[in-house]
């Protein structure tokens, strides 16, 4: 049996940022989900939820519940990453000043999501958007 | 699991089934049923939301009553910080400790005793290697038990170091033993609590921080000694220099009284259990890297905004910034770095046991069968009608239908419900009624 929610995040909406991750917290609290990997899903989900909200178009973060893992897709509709190398650099943002005065784009998102899940599978195309697979083994 | 007590409980005399407590209660621990309310010990954090916010006083905090302590051959009063913020500063804090006293108890203590101690440790204890960062205040046993049952992979981060009300009650009963004139078992040692939560940790010792050595008999709730202060506190003779506050552990009762300890660190005080529990939110996805110490109150301003209090919580913050103001002026009370490094390395300070995480249940030990339950959920909330009304007796919309799957309550508990089935079922009496049958005789006559 697996189980599947799906949140839509829109840019620039910071009023509900950080609801997805707290539902996807109490999920899987209820699902009787380790509270060590619900950290990692926690602090995964927020960046991925950030991320949406800072950098993205808008787009949906989906996840599914499995009996052995947890898989979280972080999915957008652009403006796509140009280097993904150098997104994946630890301090690495291109958050403008703004946003980094609401305490956002330290450039730790990408770095810290792939330090957190125990699979990271992140693929992008300009003018396309950008998909991040986590998964999470339960 | 060990019982779980609680000092929070309900008088079902008061209690009309009001449903206004379900939804202050910041661990959905609040159901009523039959008309009265009921709360689930395995989820309550004592932290008096809902005694604050019954209108009909239904919802109490279990406290000891002061003849408790003619109990005892030598009883000591250990009155919590919070107190010098309930009378105006132009009462001197041996004033109200004389009055205290007056109330008949052998000898007076302030626990701003214990908090210097603490504050001063703190120093200490940020550094040892056991902790993530933030450190996290445990101060509050409302926000620690709130951190075991909402963010349990918090309870790793929460300081590992006694109360003051503990360090204290040790202290106190180390010097009466060293004096040799009082069995240990014949001294009443008493807490004058602005609390529920503190209260809890006095009555259940499996709950508790002490052991023997800093047993403490009994919590009195400042609110119901308070009229009995004021009366003595113009009138009883003065023991002038009893006091033993410092400038610094004199701020104790306020939000960023302990965080003032920690000089040259980032530290975030928050206070209010709502505000507590979204800022733990970001602590817990990670946000809040930045921050190595987090102190949270349950109640608003800190422990002045204690539900045993009788000030208004801002107020008793003015008074007690008035007397720190005056006191850095003129106090000579100074407690030593080594007096306190040698207590921290005496190992008497440290809690004895780990801070447990207390995980609410899941909906099934069997992640198929707890999916399939999740799914009902989903099914059953897309039907109600979403306003969290708290008619039905639980909190919101989603807890009905929680409360459901779990075979806790029914479907037409919600009144919405209730009533599209009243219409279906009268549309379908109508409708049987207008069906003529065969052996009846029409009403209308035909022509």
């Amino acid at each position: 049996m697996s189980y599947e929610l799906v949140f839509d995040v829109e840019r620039g909406d910071f009023d509900t940022a950080g609801e997805a991750s707290r539902k996807i917290k109490r999920t899987l609290q209820q699902l009787g989900i380790s509270n060590k990997v619900i950290r990692k899903v926690s602090i995964a989900g927020y960046e991925g939820e950030m991320n949406l909200a800072i950098h993205s178009a808008g787009g949906k973060i989906i996840l599914e519940v499995g009996e052995e893992e947890l898989v979280l897709t972080i999915e957008d509709t652009g403006p796509g990453i140009a280097n993904i190398d150098l997104a994946m650099t630890a301090g690495w943002s291109t958050a403008g000043d703004e946003v980094r005065q609401m305490g956002f784009g330290a450039g730790m998102g990408l770095p810290n999501m792939k330090n957190n899940a125990d699979n990271f599978q992140i693929s992008s195309k300009i003018g396309e958007g950008t998909k991040i697979v986590m998964k999470f083994l339960v | 699991m060990e019982k779980l007590l609680h000092s929070v409980y309900l008088d079902e005399e008061k209690c009309l089934g009001c449903t206004t407590c379900l939804r202050s209660c910041p661990t959905g621990a609040i159901r009523v049923r039959g008309g009265k309310a009921i709360i689930n010990e395995s989820k309550c954090i004592d932290c008096g939301e809902c005694i604050r916010i019954c209108p009909h006083h239904a919802k109490l905090a279990k406290t000891d009553p002061l003849s408790k302590k003619d109990d005892y051959e030598y009883t000591v009063a250990m009155v919590a910080p919070a107190i010098i913020g309930q009378f105006k500063p132009k009462y001197s804090i041996d004033q109200i400790l004389s009055a205290v006293k007056a109330l008949g108890f052998d000898e007076v203590v302030e626990v701003a005793y214990g908090a210097e101690i603490v504050g001063q440790a703190l120093k200490y204890e940020y550094h040892a290697k056991r902790y993530p960062r933030p450190l996290i205040s445990s101060a509050c046993p409302a926000v620690v038990k709130l951190i075991q049952v909402r963010f349990p992979e918090l309870t790793g981060n929460v300081c590992r170091l006694k109360s003051p009300m503990a360090m204290t009650a040790r202290l106190i009963r180390k010097r009466i033993r060293e004096e040799g004139n009082y069995k240990n078992s014949d001294v009443g040692v008493f807490f004058i609590t602005p609390c529920a939560a503190k209260a809890t940790m006095v009555n259940n010792p499996a709950a508790s921080e002490y052991d023997k050595y800093d047993q403490i008999d009994g919590a009195i709730a400042i609110k119901d000694i308070y009229s009995d202060l004021a009366s003595l506190i113009g009138s009883c003779p003065i023991q002038e220099g009893i006091h033993n506050t410092t400038p610094e552990s004199c701020t104790w009762a306020l939000s960023g009284g302990e965080s003032d300890y920690l000089k040259n660190k980032n530290v975030l005080h928050v206070d209010g259990i709502q505000n507590v529990i979204n800022v733990l939110e970001e602590i817990e996805c990670g946000k809040l890297d930045t921050i190595e110490f987090f102190e949270g109150l349950a109640c608003i301003g800190g422990c002045v905004g204690g539900c045993l209090t009788v000030e208004n919580n801002y107020v008793a913050k003015m008074y007690i910034q008035d007397r720190a103001k005056k006191m850095k002026q003129t106090s000579i009370v100074h407690m030593s770095d080594e007096y306190v490094k040698n207590i921290y390395n005496s190992g008497m300070m440290h809690i004895k046991e780990r801070i447990l995480p207390r995980s609410p249940e899941p909906l099934d030990q069997d992640i198929n069968r707890a999916i399939e339950k999740m799914k009902q959920i989903e099914v059953l909330e897309s039907k109600l009608p979403g306003l969290d009304c708290g008619s039905c007796g639980a909190p919101g919309c989603r807890a009905l239908a929680e409360d459901i799957v779990a075979g806790k309550a029914k479907e037409i508990d919600c009144v919405f419900v209730l009533k599209d089935r009243v219409r279906d079922l009268s549309v379908l009496t109508n409708e049987l009624l207008q069906v003529e049958h065969p052996t009846e005789k029409p009403l209308i006559k035909k022509d």
